[in-house]
């Protein structure tokens, strides 16, 4: 079983989020990057099913700026393989943009299973996982977890509201967005990453240029017009406990 | 412009509160656009949602049910085509993820994911809002006729009663075998029910470390309320899944909603913006649950429970 991992990184939203001039996109030279938090229970699901059945684990990137150290810790946590896919990129591509490459990249570079966050906090024009199975006309589903690989089907659950869940099995080559991981991601001392980078070698693939498919116009980008912003209490922890007494007094709400 | 194509789905074998959403603004721009409203629904379950949607064309696929992503998704984008949809709405939920980015990448059609709000302008486009970094930022687009949009549950209300009785034509789709529904698994039922609870103490990231959890659960206690938390805490293994608010957990309603370390992210404001009252604790002041909150603090929770638990000890 070939497995590729998809990860990206995208803006840190501990950091305030800065906007450039045209007030249409984010400043992104002035922001710092963190790896996408779902592409990262995609790969630790990934790390787990080669621990599990000896799959084969590549992470992927496309090479959108300062990528290395994403796909060295890839390494370092346990995959296998890493490849950047060179070209013209930088962080404003837009989502379908970068499945377009990923999917001309995946469609003949013989993976079996393609797994990737559910989501990124910055894919307004869709989903990763849904764009590539609808480029690539291959079977895929969201919101997944708890993947099984053998040497058959690929089975999978899906979450939906309310706790409700359903297992699938499906042909590969599939695509998965993966929700959660069984196990909360590892972590990787810097020190073994860097460790990792001196030793390791990133595999550069020459991908296709950015194409024009379907990219949005963004008109405006802004912070939301709060709706009504909460009342804020003022002070330390003892003073917010007061008037949170306070407030369960007046409302009735003790035990 | 051609129809405006709603996909229907079900939530306790109804039609799901974010449906009617679709179905009421689908209904309002079709009659600005001159155009239709086409409900679709998967398998003979649907049925009786799909005749009270008020659409113009009611369409059943035949086979479709239970859900398999891979045969909605054929059964869509066959709609799509037939009809040269001039829109295509779906609730941005598995569903929605699942059938949204997919079904306008296969038939070269714009996409936008996360709308919260979507009007007709003048000249035959459309306009959408969406929200963005974890509803940090909201990114107005343009919306080109015969765009896939994937609208945030909630974004605005639903018509309270539509006329039923809409004819329902039945559809059948190619049998799809990529991929096939091995079972159903029903919801965890936990200890307790969330739901039902009139006061949540509910925990997020920002509880930081599993035993920090012994402060949430002493809080609940002296309150009498039960503690809920949202997806990242379930996913660390803090707390089971029927104790998750939110997207994937549950929609909860409680007199009073007690955030603690919660950011706010569209996913968990979706199961409890509905609250009573709702008061939120985070040290970012800019986190977006601020904005549903109706009292607010920045001070650091793991003093704020021991402190509080204390006080409602000592009065009560």
């Amino acid at each position: 079983m070939r497995i590729a991992v998809l990860v990206k990184d995208v803006p840190d939203l501990v950091e305030e989020l800065e906007l450039d001039e045209s007030g249409r996109a984010l400043a992104v030279d002035d922001l710092s990057y963190v790896p996408s938090e779902w592409d990262d229970q995609a790969l630790e699901e990934a790390l787990l099913l080669k621990e599990a059945s000896g799959a084969h684990v590549s992470a992927v990137a496309l090479d959108t700026g300062d990528i290395d150290n994403m796909l060295y810790a890839a390494l370092a946590k346990g995959a296998d393989r890493a490849v950047k896919l060179v070209g013209d990129y930088d962080r404003t591509m837009p989502g379908r943009q970068r499945a377009r490459i990923l999917a001309d990249y995946l469609a003949d570079a013989g993976y079996d299973l393609v797994m990737t966050g559910v989501q990124a906090v910055d894919d307004l024009d869709g989903q990763i996982a849904g764009l590539l199975g609808g480029m690539l006309g291959w079977p895929h589903a969201s919101v997944v977890r708890d993947v099984a690989v053998g040497s058959g089907p690929v089975s999978f659950v899906q979450e939906y509201a309310g706790g409700r869940m359903a297992e699938f099995r499906s042909a590969t080559p599939l695509v998965l967005g993966v929700q959660a991981a069984k196990k909360p991601p590892r972590y990787v001392p810097i020190a073994r990453i860097r460790q990792v980078s001196r030793s390791a070698t990133l595999e550069e693939v020459e991908a296709g240029a950015p194409s024009a498919e379907s990219t949005l116009a963004v008109q405006r980008l802004y912070r939301p017009e709060a709706q009504g912003h909460a009342t804020m209490w003022e002070g330390d922890a003892a003073e917010v406990a007061a008037a949170l007494v306070a407030l369960l007094d007046e409302q009735h709400l003790r035990s | 412009m051609g129809p405006i194509i709603v996909v229907v789905e079900l939530q306790n074998d109804a039609m799901s509160p974010a449906t009617g959403e679709l179905l009421t603004r689908a209904r309002q721009l079709a009659q600005a656009r001159s155009t239709r409203v086409v409900a679709l629904g998967f398998g003979e379950a649907a049925r009786s949602a799909l005749a009270a949607s008020g659409a113009d064309d009611a369409v059943l696929v035949v086979g479709a049910d239970p859900y398999v992503p891979t045969l909605a998704e054929a059964a869509l984008r066959q709609m799509v085509r037939e009809t040269s949809a001039g829109l295509v709405l779906l609730a941005n939920t598995t569903m929605g993820m699942d059938l949204g980015a997919a079904t306008a990448a296969a038939e070269g059609r714009p996409m936008v994911a996360y709308v919260t709000s979507l009007t007709a302008v003048e000249g035959g486009e459309f306009t959408a809002t969406s929200q963005v970094y974890a509803g940090k930022l909201v990114a107005e687009v343009a919306v080109p006729e015969g765009s896939v949009l994937t609208v945030l549950p909630g974004s605005w209300p639903a018509d309270d009663a539509v006329a039923g009785g809409t004819p329902v034509r039945e559809v059948a789709v190619a049998p799809e075998s990529a991929m096939e529904l091995v079972r159903t698994i029903e919801p965890e039922t936990g200890d307790v029910d969330i739901t039902r609870a009139d006061v949540l103490v509910s925990v997020g990231r920002g509880i930081q470390d599993p035993d920090n959890l012994e402060l949430a659960d002493e809080l609940a206690e002296a309150l009498g309320a039960v503690v809920s938390c949202s997806r990242p805490v379930v996913d660390a293994g803090w707390l089971p899944r029927a104790r998750q608010v939110g997207k994937s957990g549950q929609t909860v309603k409680p007199k009073l909603y007690l955030a603690l370390g919660i950011s706010g992210a569209p996913e968990h404001l979706q199961g409890m913006k509905d609250s009573e009252i709702i008061v939120a604790v985070n040290s970012d002041p800019a986190a977006p649950i601020f904005e549903v909150a109706h009292y607010g603090a920045t001070c650091d929770i793991l003093e704020l429970m021991p402190l509080l638990t204390e006080l409602l000890g000592e009065a009560g």
